[in-house]
């Protein structure tokens, strides 16, 4: 049993690595459906597998130079916030609800991966990015890239959401993530992406923290999920240059929509 | 030291590259302390039936950090396995720790704050006593 779980995180940390959705999403519905695992625990394991990687993934995004610090500290004040909302949350909200939530997640994040992104590039930051000097710039082959960033208080509302959800399903919250700092903000892609990552280790730790004291981090099943993730996560990492991720996107976002009809229907039937 | 008009020693870019290498190491560290646990934890108990198939919750002792770490200290695999998780959490808190200290290195008063008020929410989500 525990060797099959860990196999099971395995591959989801490394199709979560090779496509760059990140493997979080899929760790809680392959836990709770497939392995019949208490959806507290399972949400528990997702939460530390993630903190696990984003730590682990750091050093690579570091190294080319795209995070803006400044940025992913003043949107971690509300993904923490939304975090802490989210874990207090829980134990009064239905596993019925987390169900169908959880698909609606899966499934926008699946359309999501399939539609070529398109960059919205700011010509002038707004009074509020100003005073809080979030514009930067990042490096190109051409030099360094100047950036602005528009948009502050929808960037903070999204994260409180991003939050919120990430405590509630032990995910990354990749999807609204995207949505938050390229959509609204206008951020390059390459400095939300690596932004992203800085925070969803942050988000995480805080309802990790909650979720401790109230006994879901069961060592028995974490372990297994953590490392199974996270040695997934790491050989997808060196199999990045070579991996033809143009197919496996596609194969990942059916995955995800497969997950997302079958958490639909517990979550109808009420079988979470 | 730096005057708040002139650039700081320190750029942003070099204190996360200092930052990343840490947290790598405190991955692999917390990583292995957890599987040295996992190991114990099956030579000790065996190939039990998994217990996560209905919630319990699992003993006080293993849901705060102090009780952890005693029953890590007396060498009890599930503790050590669950010291190796705690270490695991600490780790964007330390990140976030270090980010405090490059932004007071750099006299940046609005994102010591900023960041002072992230720090304080992820303390309180591991350290507040009581049963959230």
């Amino acid at each position: 049993m525990t060797a099959l779980v860990s196999s099971g995180a395995f591959v989801a940390g490394l199709l979560g690595a090779l496509t760059g959705l990140g493997g979080g999403l899929v760790i809680v519905p392959l836990l709770t459906i497939v392995f019949g695992v208490d959806l507290r625990y399972a949400v528990g394991a997702s939460l530390v597998s993630i903190i696990a990687t984003s730590s682990g993934a750091a050093a690579a995004y570091v190294r080319a130079g795209y995070t803006n610090i400044r940025v992913g500290m003043l949107l971690e004040v509300a993904t923490t916030i939304g975090a802490l909302l989210g874990a207090y949350a829980f134990p009064f909200i239905s596993p019925n609800i987390v169900a169908v939530v959880f698909a609606i997640v899966l499934l926008v994040t699946a359309v999501q991966s399939l539609r070529p992104g398109v960059e919205h590039v700011a010509k002038s930051s707004s009074a509020l990015a100003r005073r809080l000097r979030l514009a930067s710039a990042y490096p190109t082959p051409h030099g360094m890239q100047p950036y602005e960033v528009q948009n502050v208080p929808a960037g903070l509302g999204l994260m409180l959401l991003a939050g919120v959800l990430s405590s509630l399903l032990g995910i990354g919250s990749g999807v609204v993530k995207v949505l938050a700092m390229d959509r609204a903000m206008r951020l390059p892609f390459k400095v939300s992406t690596t932004t992203s990552n800085f925070m969803i280790g942050v988000t995480a730790a805080a309802s990790a923290g909650v979720y401790l004291r109230r006994g879901y981090l069961n060592p028995v099943l974490a372990l297994p999920v953590m490392l199974g993730v996270l040695a997934g996560a790491l050989v997808g990492a060196h199999l990045l240059s070579r991996s033809p991720t143009k197919v496996l996107r596609p194969l990942f976002a059916a995955v995800m929509v497969v997950l997302a009809i079958e958490m639909l229907y517990k979550g109808l039937r009420g079988g979470l | 030291m730096t005057t708040p008009d002139r650039p700081s020693r320190w750029t942003d870019h070099e204190v996360e590259q200092l930052v990343a290498g840490l947290l790598r190491i405190g991955v692999l560290v917390s990583a292995a302390v957890a599987a040295l646990g996992g190991i114990a934890l099956l030579v000790q108990h065996g190939l039990e039936r998994a217990d996560y198939h209905v919630f319990t919750g699992g003993p006080a002792e293993l849901r705060s950090v102090a009780g952890i770490v005693a029953s890590a200290a007396r060498l009890q695999s599930p503790g050590v396995v669950q010291l190796g998780l705690v270490l695991l959490i600490a780790i964007p808190i330390l990140r976030v720790a270090l980010s405090l200290v490059a932004f007071v290195l750099q006299r940046d008063r609005l994102y010591i704050a900023i960041t002072s008020v992230v720090l304080a929410i992820l303390l309180f989500s591991l350290l507040s006593s009581g049963h959230p």
